[in-house]
């Protein structure tokens, strides 16, 4: 698959590595000459000197066969800029931007960038993973629609504890889609199924409801 | 009418004059306090340190009470930012900005953005000055 990185500064520079280990054909837009020099000497004839915002550079680099477009540098207006164009002008199908600062991400989406990435929310998230006394987890947001997949641990004092699913206020966009026990083969819970303390659930929601299924599930 | 100026250069700084002596209320944000040298003392409005691409600054700089947002700092893709943020997020009825490079400019008159290129302005007007002359 043809896919263009834009920046070739640490982030560029793994992803390059990476993806072309993967068998993909890769080009790198950078403005600096010594990154561009670094690139080749390492990886071969996989950078170009240039300016990944501008119309003429993205037309030479061949932008409008790219399959993925990937904006890594470390600047989010550049980021946002490049992708634009190479989605707008060039018709480029999937436009990754790196967001830099987090409350971009979803700016980011609202302007057309198919997949704004946080790596501030992304290191959050395995914060929030990682502390046990935290009820609800994001394992993966979905798009636009604003659909959620999430993890919640019924704690000591749940109000759910000791009820069955059919017995809770659920949001009507929520389901639940897994239960996993200790020591017991993850299930997918029925109407009867009773919440027991330490269950955790795998949820699918929404941006909207997530609150009131944290609520129900795991106050007290 | 309030109107957002973000980028206190020279074209920034007499744009904002100019409206505040018109009768505007006027708010002028740039990166660095030293560019508000360029105001005028008469200057009415308010001086704003604080970066336009950043949505909590243009939130305190009052854009979404404003009438008019202009973006005139001197990278483009800061002001492409701004005034798509200004645009889609707070709903500025009037957004303009300037894009230095042209086909950049283009693609984002296409995007329903309002913009100008002194490029291009700026190369016609001396055409014509030297064929007239």
């Amino acid at each position: 698959m043809y896919m263009i990185i834009v920046g070739g500064g640490s982030v560029g520079y793994h992803l390059c590595k990476a993806l072309l280990k993967e068998g993909h054909e890769i080009l790198v837009l950078d403005k600096d000459a010594t990154k561009c020099d670094n690139f080749e000497d390492e990886m071969g004839s996989v950078c170009v000197r240039g300016d990944g915002c501008e119309v003429a550079t993205l037309a030479e680099a061949g932008v409008s066969r790219a399959e993925v477009f990937i904006a890594a540098t470390d600047e989010d207006e550049d980021n946002l800029v490049a992708c634009q164009i190479a989605k707008h002008k060039f018709g480029v199908p999937r436009t990754i931007a790196r967001v830099n600062d987090p409350k971009n991400e979803e700016i980011f989406r609202k302007l057309g960038v198919d997949c704004p990435i946080s790596v501030t929310n992304l290191i959050l998230e395995h914060i929030e993973e990682k502390i046990p006394t935290h009820p609800l987890i994001h394992l993966l947001t979905m798009g636009e629609e604003k659909i959620q997949i999430v993890e919640v641990k019924i704690l000591e004092g749940s109000k759910s504890a000791g009820k069955s699913v059919k017995d809770l206020a659920l949001p009507s966009d929520s389901i639940l889609a897994l239960l996993i026990r200790n020591g017991q083969k993850p299930q997918v819970p029925t109407a009867d199924t009773i919440l027991e303390v330490n269950d955790r659930i795998i949820a699918l929601t929404t941006t909207d409801s997530e609150e009131i299924l944290q609520k129900e599930l795991a106050s007290g | 009418m309030k109107i957002v100026i973000m980028g206190c250069g020279r074209v920034g700084a007499q744009l904002a004059s100019l409206l505040d002596s018109d009768g505007h209320k006027i708010t002028v944000l740039d990166v660095d306090a030293h560019s508000f040298r360029r105001l005028p003392p008469s200057f009415g409005g308010t001086a704003l340190v604080g970066d336009g691409t950043d949505e909590e600054v243009l939130r305190k700089a009052g854009v979404g009470e404003a009438g008019a947002f202009v973006a005139v700092t001197q990278g483009d893709n800061r002001n492409v930012m701004a005034a798509q943020i200004a645009k889609h997020v707070f709903n500025v009825p009037k957004v303009l900005c300037r894009i230095y490079d042209p086909l950049r400019k283009d693609v984002y008159e296409t995007l329903g953005l309002e913009a100008v290129s002194p490029t291009t302005v700026f190369a016609q007007l001396l055409r014509d000055k030297l064929l007239s002359a």
